[in-house]
């Protein structure tokens, strides 16, 4: 949870005369080409991301949810330029950069960084804590005077919870946790307004992984950062979100408030998917609805027509294969939802007191 | 007090790297009884696995050395049985289900067919028909869709969540009495997940066997186990039924634990970490190995150089706890932040 309150505001403007968006993404789409064959003749496509629009606000928490497969990480990668977009527009602090080039794209890389999922993985192993953390002051060409770049890495590893000490020393010396702090600290160098977080805890162990957290919202507090955390726990990014964005096959399908999203839920796949977590209380085992899907996410290459949630939806009617639903409030609510029959259902209410097992 | 169907005593496994000697699993004991679903909880690398491959022969040694132990599966060790004799009751009376089900998968078999193997070869002169009609039936529990169908298509036809599913079937194919799922829905996504627990009741009450279910995942702790067994660095911390360990737990290391997770039904302001990182398993820290890490330790010296034994805490003596100061925690009624609110 972060100290600002963005939680009242109304979710999911699109018009660009918010003062306090950050970014804004519109129409976004981002598909990867199948190749196949000896001539390495496209085939089809993935559609991994497949039209967002999203606006991100200064110093809030945007959760992303969804299961695997959904699009989170192309997303994040696509909303930083990582990969480029197919199609949509990226609006950062009111500039269009969907179109800029690396040159242009140097200011918008010191304020949008990236925290990666696999401490493991994301971390250089030949490299010292030292030269990761100072890579991006280096490419930057900052703190040039002598001893200025050593203090400042000194600092960054401190405001992550390291010592100073650990500079000289090689990721593998450390344990996963304090992996993901250097990949935190090394994002944290230039200053940036916005973090891209994807799966940062994921690969953590559970007292680890509050750590971190705790970590993330105690610097959003002190530089009044904007975070996109992108998660499939959807434990995690209730403790830490303001606003939820649930993704299934590359759009969003519903998006609102921490309270909203989680209290009121009204797309099936969002009720679906906070029913099937197990809660961590054997008090309440069996007393709550739980609505066990069908079948698997379909390929992202072939998505259903209409809603694309319809193959595994329960409610689904014949207007779902033939309308694709608009992300737009509906039912009454205040928040938007895609789907033809959105209703509120609250599948983390306790009901009734009949223990099953 | 009824018999256990298996009884793990004494439990001690090595494994000799280059950095020096892993202490994976030190004096481990703990009891299954027939039926029930024993949880066995702890952080990645706290001896959870090793603790149970090595009594179904499945850790290599070398690397691994067994330093001691009994495992007990009516009146036999498996420890010491023959090869042969441990290959027979693997499998079939103790089966096992893992993370990746390509572990127990083969690829270039159909899903059917490899069930049905596993039928016959611990069932002599079961003919092809029985096998194929017990195989769509055992596809039919763990809800597999039109079973029939799917008898004759590979692993790599089904989705992950299918697969695992047919690795249920093929496990409890021999109505086994002992059921290992090792972190049966780890990779899983939540949706998933969910199919596999009713999954593993429906095989639980088809076959009425025993589980030990091995998971990092409190809430499918909370969700399915009777029994819970808590691991750190190697040894068995507490023990006790899953409503005791979630609501009134007497060792330092579950407490923290829980106080540590964010919870989806609720909002917590403030998640409360164990401070310090994992011991190391080569050189754990000496005495208790959880006190450089906890909160109830102040320092005391008893902490320090004296390794807590596994004792009972409170009556009835089926709570354990190897805490020297578990009474403390008992006398001030600790309950974890986690299930606070939900208890009165
Ligand atoms: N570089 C790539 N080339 C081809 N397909 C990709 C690539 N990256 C991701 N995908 C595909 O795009 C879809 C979305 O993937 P991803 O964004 O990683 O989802 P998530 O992070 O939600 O798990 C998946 O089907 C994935 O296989
Ligand atoms: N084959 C092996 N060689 C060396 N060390 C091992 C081997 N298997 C397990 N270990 C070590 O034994 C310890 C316990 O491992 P394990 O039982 O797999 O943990 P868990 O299942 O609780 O995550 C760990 O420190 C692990 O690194
Ligand atoms: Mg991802
Ligand atoms: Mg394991």
């Amino acid at each position: 949870m972060s100290q600002t309150q963005t939680a009242a505001v109304p979710a999911g403007t699109t018009d660009g005369r918010d003062p306090s968006e950050i970014l804004r993404i519109e129409g976004l789409v981002k598909h990867f080409p199948i190749k196949a064959g000896l001539l390495k003749r496209t085939v089809g496509q993935v559609r991994a991301v497949d039209g967002v629009d999203l606006s991100v606000r200064q110093g809030e928490t945007l959760g992303i949810v969804g299961e695997s497969g959904c699009g989170k990480t192309t997303l994040g990668r696509t909303i930083i330029k990582l990969t480029e977009p197919t199609a949509g527009k990226i609006i950062f602090e009111g500039d269009d950069i969907t179109r800029y080039k690396r040159r242009e794209m140097r200011p918008v890389r010191r304020d949008v960084q990236i925290v990666f999922q696999d401490p493991y993985a994301s971390l250089n192993p030949r490299m010292t804590v030292r030269e990761i953390v100072g890579e991006p002051l280096r490419i930057h060409g900052l703190y040039r005077r002598r001893g200025e770049g050593r203090r400042r890495i000194e600092e960054l590893l401190r405001t992550v919870g390291l010592s100073p000490e650990h500079a000289n020393r090689f990721p593998h010396e450390f344990s996963g946790g304090q992996r993901q702090r250097i990949g935190v600290a090394r994002a944290l160098a230039l200053n940036p307004k916005m973090i891209v977080l994807d799966e940062p805890v994921s690969a953590l162990d559970v007292s680890i992984q509050a750590q971190v957290v705790n970590l993330l919202v105690q610097l959003q507090n002190e530089f009044g950062l904007t975070y996109l955390f992108i998660a499939h726990d959807l434990s995690v990014v209730r403790h830490i979100s303001d606003r939820v964005a649930v993704m299934y096959l590359g759009r969003i399908v519903e998006l609102g408030t921490r309270q909203q999203l989680y209290e009121a839920p009204m797309h099936p796949y969002t009720q679906a998917l906070l029913s099937a977590v197990p809660i961590e209380s054997p008090n309440l085992r069996g007393k709550r609805k739980r609505i066990v899907l069908e079948g698997d996410v379909p390929s992202p290459a072939n998505p259903p027509s209409g809603c694309r949630f319809r193959t595994r939806c329960w409610k689904a009617q014949p207007i779902c294969s033939e309308e694709d639903p608009a992300l737009i409030p509906r039912a009454g609510g205040a928040h938007p939802v895609a789907c033809h029959f959105a209703e509120v259902m609250k599948p983390l209410d306790v009901v009734g007191q009949s223990a099953a097992g | 007090m009824p018999e256990p169907v298996l009884s793990i005593r004494d439990l001690t496994v090595e494994f000799k790297t280059e950095d020096g000697i892993v202490r994976a699993v030190t004096g481990v004991s703990y009891d299954l009884f027939a039926g029930e679903t024993l949880g066995v909880v702890g952080e990645s690398g706290s001896g959870k696995s090793v603790s149970v491959m090595t009594m179904l022969g499945l850790v290599p040694m070398p690397p691994g050395r067994l330093v001691s132990g009994e495992a007990l599966y009516n009146g036999r060790d498996l420890l010491t049985i023959p090869k042969k004799q441990l290959r027979d009751i693997r499998g079939g009376e103790v089966a096992m289900i893992f993370q990746d089900p390509m572990t127990s998968l083969n690829p270039v078999l159909t899903i059917g067919k490899q069930i049905a193997e596993a039928l016959q070869t611990h069932n002599d002169g079961m003919s092809d028909d029985e096998a194929r009609k017990r195989t769509i039936h055992l596809l039919e529990v763990v809800g597999v869709p039109s079973a029939e169908q799917r008898f004759d298509q590979y692993p790599h036809e089904f989705s992950g969540g299918m697969r695992q599913r047919s690795m249920i079937a093929m496990a409890i194919a021999n109505d086994p009495s002992v059921l290992i799922a090792d972190e049966p829905t780890t990779a899983l996504d939540v949706t998933i997940q969910a199919q596999i627990i009713e999954t593993m009741r429906a095989a639980q009450q088809e076959t009425h066997a025993a589980i030990v279910l091995i998971t990092h995942d409190l809430g499918l702790i909370a969700e399915l186990a009777d029994r819970v067994v808590v691991m750190y660095a190697g040894r068995v911390v507490e023990l006790g039924d899953v409503h005791t360990i979630f609501n009134s737990p007497r060792h330092p290391y579950t407490v923290g634990l829980m106080n540590s997770l964010a919870r989806v039904d609720l909002d917590r302001e403030w998640l409360e970490p164990i401070p310090g990182q994992p011991p190391s398993m080569i050189s754990p820290p000496p005495g208790c190995a959880f006190h450089p890490r906890c909160a109830f330790s102040r320092g005391r010296e008893r902490c320090r150089t004296e390794v807590p034994p596994l004792r009972g805490i409170g009556e009835g003596g089926s709570h354990l706890s190897a805490c020297h100061f578990a009474e403390e925690l008992e006398a001030q009624h600790v309950v974890p932040a986690l299930t606070a609110g939900e208890v009165s």
